[in-house]
């Protein structure tokens, strides 16, 4: 099964850059990055610009209306997310535990959808 | 053709009594194999219809529940060629053919399996304890929504909810790893305690006694996890506090504490397999939560009076695990009962600001505060108690205690 892995957190509690939590956090990111290629278990995966540059639109009534910043106003954003096959939520889980992120953000482990094809 | 009503009523009540028993079984092998939840059990369904109507007709296959697997195979594979656009690949319909098919079949014990699905920590606490309900003890949900005060129509929506995020999150049908196995069966007995719990407070409801659900659910995960010091820690919990059943309320309908209990209605026997089994638990040198609240449980009921300065030990000992600020309650009562009033009443009350809106807390405060003599203090928390309590048998109690603190001011 494929499974999106949404990383969500505040960049107020994240490590700040120099320090020694943000070289583990690295460090954490590139074990796991290698750890899901070496298994076979990673499709994709992306870190994404900070909140401020998203770009939000809606088209209303044949209007269309584009805001500044991210669709939710909250303290945690996306901020990644890894595209990942494997056999099961539990698989999926024992990966997500290991996002560096989650230790101070949240990890959505979200179902892709299957439209199975027929064989 | 007609079939006579008594031949009707036995195959009937035959079917209710198998099905009572086996249910979990027949389904966790239907699901090892279909790998699909809901399936597995409208197959089931299916299975059950037919058996009445052909059991009453022709009476009881010389294995019923071999029967109603191998119907219940066929009926699954009725329903997927239904379903033309399932999926399924033609070996997999060859393959529930041939399971059908076959003559006497040996029916797994894959309940462990279903077990730890039921209640998966991604499925929603009150979900998992419904689905293990209905899933292993066979409960209609009829019968779970009058248990937990539910009405029929939304605890259906939420059994369907709970089968419906198995499949399509891929929770697993399966027993977990070893580095997941001690989080995983916390999780699992603690949905076994909570129905205990529920069922405790509630006592026995519309035919179904939630207490004796989780003690048959505890033994069933017992039998198939031998030799596992937590599972026994728990089950002894829950025998050693059933063992008390007669004596938690008074002729007056009023809750009765421990302290207070007529210890002649406790059930003696029970209580001595319940310390048994958990002193083969603490053998195993494998110490858990379970443990060690069964083994407060055991100082309770064990002796003529409670052995409070153990209790006040083995609360330390449940800190390191569960770190809490009910535990940390707790401890402080049990400090002030084995003699250290003023040390246990000042812990307690240090938990005003966590706990305030946890019942358990004013009605502890109320009897602390008595028994210090600050009568005033003790009155207001008898109030807050009573107003805050969440069963009939606790206002009572308390009322009648407020009745007696304010008559003893007035003396």
């Amino acid at each position: 099964m494929k499974y999106m892995l949404l990383i969500y957190s505040d960049p107020a509690n994240e490590p700040v850059y120099g320090t020694p939590e943000f070289g583990k956090m690295m460090e954490g990111y590139f074990k796991l990055n290698e750890k899901m290629q070496a298994e076979g278990a990673m499709l994709s995966g992306e870190g994404l610009k900070e909140a401020e540059t998203s770009t939000t639109l809606r088209v209303r009534g044949g209007k269309v209306e584009t805001m500044d910043g991210p669709f939710a106003e909250t303290k945690e954003h996306l901020g990644g997310y890894y595209l990942i096959d494997v056999p099961d939520l539990d698989a999926a889980l024992a990966y997500a535990v290991q996002i560096p992120s989650a230790e101070y953000g949240t990890v959505e482990i979200r179902p892709v959808m299957d439209y199975n094809p027929a064989p | 053709m007609t079939i006579s009503a008594s031949s009707a009523v036995a195959a009937s009540r035959a079917l209710t009594r198998l099905v009572r028993d086996d249910r979990g079984r027949l389904l966790s092998a239907l699901v090892a194999r279909l790998k699909d939840f809901q399936l597995a059990e409208d197959a089931l369904q299916d299975a059950m219809v037919s058996a009445v109507v052909h059991w009453g007709r022709n009476g009881l296959p010389s294995s019923p529940s071999g029967w109603l697997l191998q119907v219940a195979f066929r009926k699954a594979i009725d329903r997927i060629r239904r379903q033309a656009t399932a999926g399924r690949s033609g070996q997999d319909l060859e393959l529930f053919a041939s399971l059908a098919g076959e003559e006497a079949l040996d029916i797994p014990d894959e309940r462990l399996r279903l077990i730890f699905t039921c209640c998966h920590p991604a499925i929603e606490p009150k979900s998992q304890v419904a689905l293990t309900l209905r899933t292993l003890g066979g409960l209609s949900t009829q019968q779970i929504a009058a248990a937990f005060l539910d009405k029929d129509a939304a605890m259906g929506q939420r059994l369907s909810r709970a089968k419906a995020k198995i499949a399509a999150a891929g929770i697993p049908f399966s027993v977990p790893d070893q580095d997941q196995w001690a989080e995983r069966l916390e999780a699992v007995l603690t949905v076994i305690y909570l129905i205990f719990n529920a069922g405790y407070s509630a006592g026995p409801q519309s035919g179904v006694d939630l207490a004796e659900e989780a003690l048959f659910l505890c033994r069933l995960l017992n039998s198939l996890t031998p030799e596992d010091a937590e599972v026994e820690g728990c089950l002894a919990l829950l025998m050693l506090s059933h063992a008390r059943r007669h004596a938690r309320k008074g002729p007056s309908g009023a809750a009765v504490p421990l302290a207070l209990q007529d210890r002649t209605l406790w059930v003696r026997a029970e209580i001595a397999e319940g310390v048994l089994l958990l002193e083969r638990a603490l053998r195993r040198r494998q110490i858990g939560p379970f443990q060690i609240k069964a083994a407060i449980a055991a100082c309770h009921s064990d002796g003529e009076t409670s052995d409070w300065p153990q209790i006040a030990r083995l609360y330390d000992e449940l800190l390191a695990f569960e770190p809490t600020a009910v535990v940390r309650l707790n401890r402080g009562v049990a400090v002030a009962e084995a003699g250290d009033l003023a040390g246990g009443l000042a812990a307690v009350l240090a938990l005003e600001t966590e706990l305030s809106a946890y019942q358990p807390f004013h009605a502890a405060c109320a009897e602390l505060l008595k028994r210090a003599g600050r009568h005033h203090d003790a009155v207001r928390s008898y109030e807050r108690a009573i107003a805050m309590a969440a069963s009939e048998e606790d206002r009572l109690f308390l009322s009648s205690s407020l009745e007696l603190l304010l008559q003893q001011q007035a003396v």
